[in-house]
């Protein structure tokens, strides 16, 4: 079984695109959207929902009134400007390091169990789907992402799946650190803009960091064709294959508007080389063993 | 006033909404805040005149005076410190710098390091303030870079934020404090999705916002149709130009290449000046 993520740096590349293409041309497979910040590869991959769990992580303080002196230890201890003068704590701001809790002489300060998302395991037309939803402006999404492919690895293993297919979030921090880390292989799309070099260039960078294999796909190559080739030279000069070239084409906008993966939606020029690239990744991934 | 340009999707375009927006306006300062991605630099070519480092503080333990009584693993709520046949084992990455450790120790046995995470860079171009932050590659938070950089908000000034995507913490380290947010999106499946959680983003810090969308003919009419019921005002339209992608996709702002629009842009912050001051009259 063998595990990669799709990934960018930069948003808004085709990470979801891509990936459900994948899932479509993939056989024996789990999927796992780690974007659980945004999660967007259910609109069309339509999962019917098997089981829904609470994600809880981590603790939020809460100061019990009845109780506070007012001393102010509270808000000399707090690094997070997450006490207020009035020493109720703002829970979006609250770390949860239970330091003022500890330090607070009168025991005014609870911590409480945050509740910060739900995680599923659905059906979907091309197999599991393992998802999650991060509540709304809470932290730990490096965990739940973590969760998330812990769950899509053992629904492989048990199925005997020969995949993994991993769409990941934008930018190099916590959520895509615990995307990549053990996969076989990082697919990093990259559009042919200089944001979308430079922020690929990063992502890489965390990559080598974390010792996972990456390949790229340049995206819409045609919307810059010269900034598509100096991506293509910086390739080379790092060592890593390029997979493919897609180029800009309004039907991939249409199939998500109609919720479906592009390989479903229509035969073309974007959905020939799609499948070029999935026969290019399995025997360059078979390769390996 | 200080406007933040957010979305929960990525790649919608908010860098070039700040970027352009910025440099339509005067006595403006313009911070980009997604430090994990940033971006805005490519477009505003600033001269850079400082950098410092962004550091957290990460315990380390004076062997001499630890007994190994394992206080500190108790007290630490990220699993980041483990005692171990009476030695400390610090692990820095899992690390959020609260200081309780240290606080607690009853040997006085922890002092505090720095531990470099990032870098925040000042310059500027023109009329307009610069300032970036650069998380470092492999490390895994954010938001202490973010809140490096806006601690350069000139209030004096009117201040545009370019936010990071997305939902969680790095977001609303950016957004935090501000006093409109600017939701950049795009009419399809997935843009939509990604504007309804940022609005309840926004709508949880209690923070006016509008709405721009931004390729706005490639798509459905489901994002004005959801704008409207939630009566969300809508900032601005704008169609997808192969003219704006190509300047985009070179690093030039529209507003040097298309100073016609530039209007459009001021007229923007006027419509978000207007709409700010209505919320705070309710």
């Amino acid at each position: 079984m063998k595990q990669i993520v799709i990934i960018s740096g930069k948003g808004g590349t085709g990470k979801t695109v891509i990936t459900g293409a994948f899932a479509a041309l993939a056989k024996n497979k789990v999927m796992a959207d780690c974007d659980v910040d945004a999660a967007d590869l259910h609109l069309i991959l339509d999962p019917k929902i098997k089981n829904s769990h609470i994600f809880r992580s981590g603790v939020i303080a809460f100061t019990h009134k009845e109780l506070c002196e007012g001393c102010g230890t509270c808000r000399t201890v707090c690094r997070f400007e997450a006490i207020g003068e009035d020493f109720t704590i703002d829970p979006i701001s609250c770390e949860g390091c239970a330091f003022c809790s500890l330090a607070c002489p009168q025991n005014a300060i609870e911590m409480k169990t945050n509740t910060s998302g739900k995680w599923f395991v659905s059906d979907t037309r091309f197999g599991p789907l393992v998802h999650a939803r991060l509540g709304i402006a809470e932290e730990n999404s490096g965990k739940l992402v973590s969760l998330v492919r812990q769950k899509a690895k053992e629904i492989a293993e048990e199925k005997k799946c020969s995949w993994v297919i991993i769409d990941g979030s934008p930018g190099i921090g916590c959520p895509v650190i615990a995307s990549i880390t053990g996969v076989d292989c990082a697919v990093i799309v990259i559009e042919p803009t200089l944001s979308g070099l430079h922020d690929a260039g990063r992502v890489v960078d965390v990559a080598g960091f974390f010792n996972v294999p990456v390949k790229i796909i340049i995206n819409k190559f045609d919307l810059n064709p010269d900034m598509a080739k100096i991506i293509e030279q910086w390739s080379d000069s790092k060592n890593i294959q390029v997979l493919g070239k897609i180029i800009f084409d309004k039907a991939v906008v249409q199939s998500v508007v109609e919720g479906k993966t592009i390989i479903e939606y229509t035969d073309n020029q974007v959905t020939r080389t799609l499948r070029d690239i999935w026969m290019l990744l399995e025997k360059e991934l078979d390769k390996k063993i | 006033m200080i406007i933040s340009v957010a979305s929960g999707k990525g790649g919608t375009g908010k860098t070039t909404i700040a970027v352009n927006l910025a440099l339509s306006l005067s006595n403006v300062q313009l911070l980009d805040c997604d430090v994990e991605e940033p971006n805005c630099h490519i477009f505003i070519k600033p001269v850079f005149e400082s950098k410092n480092t962004v550091f957290i503080p990460v315990p380390k333990v004076d062997t001499k005076k630890c007994d190994g009584c394992g206080r500190c693993q108790e007290v630490c709520a990220y699993n980041a410190i483990a005692v171990v046949n009476k030695k400390v084992l610090i692990f820095s990455e899992l690390c959020h710098g609260c200081g309780s450790c240290t606080y607690f120790c009853p040997h006085n046995a922890i002092e505090e390091e720095n531990k470099e995470i990032g870098i925040v860079e000042i310059g500027k171009k023109d009329g307009t303030q610069f300032v970036h932050g650069k998380l470092n590659v492999g490390m895994m938070m954010s938001p202490p870079v973010i809140r490096a950089v806006k601690k350069y908000i000139d209030k004096k000034k009117t201040v545009i934020i370019d936010s990071p995507p997305g939902t969680s913490c790095p977001v609303i380290t950016a957004i935090k404090d501000t006093d409109f947010v600017i939701l950049v999106t795009e009419p399809t499946p997935f843009g939509l999705n990604d504007l309804v959680l940022a609005v309840e983003v926004v709508r949880k810090l209690g923070i006016p916002s509008g709405v721009i969308i931004n390729r706005s003919d490639l798509g459905n009419n489901k994002t004005d149709e959801y704008c409207a019921e939630e009566n969300i005002p809508i900032l601005a339209r704008i169609p997808f130009s192969k003219e704006i992608a190509g300047l985009y996709s070179k690093g030039n702002s529209i507003i040097d290449a298309l100073p016609e629009y530039r209007e459009k842009f001021q007229d923007l912050y006027k419509k978000v000046e207007q709409i700010k001051n209505e919320s705070v009259k309710r």
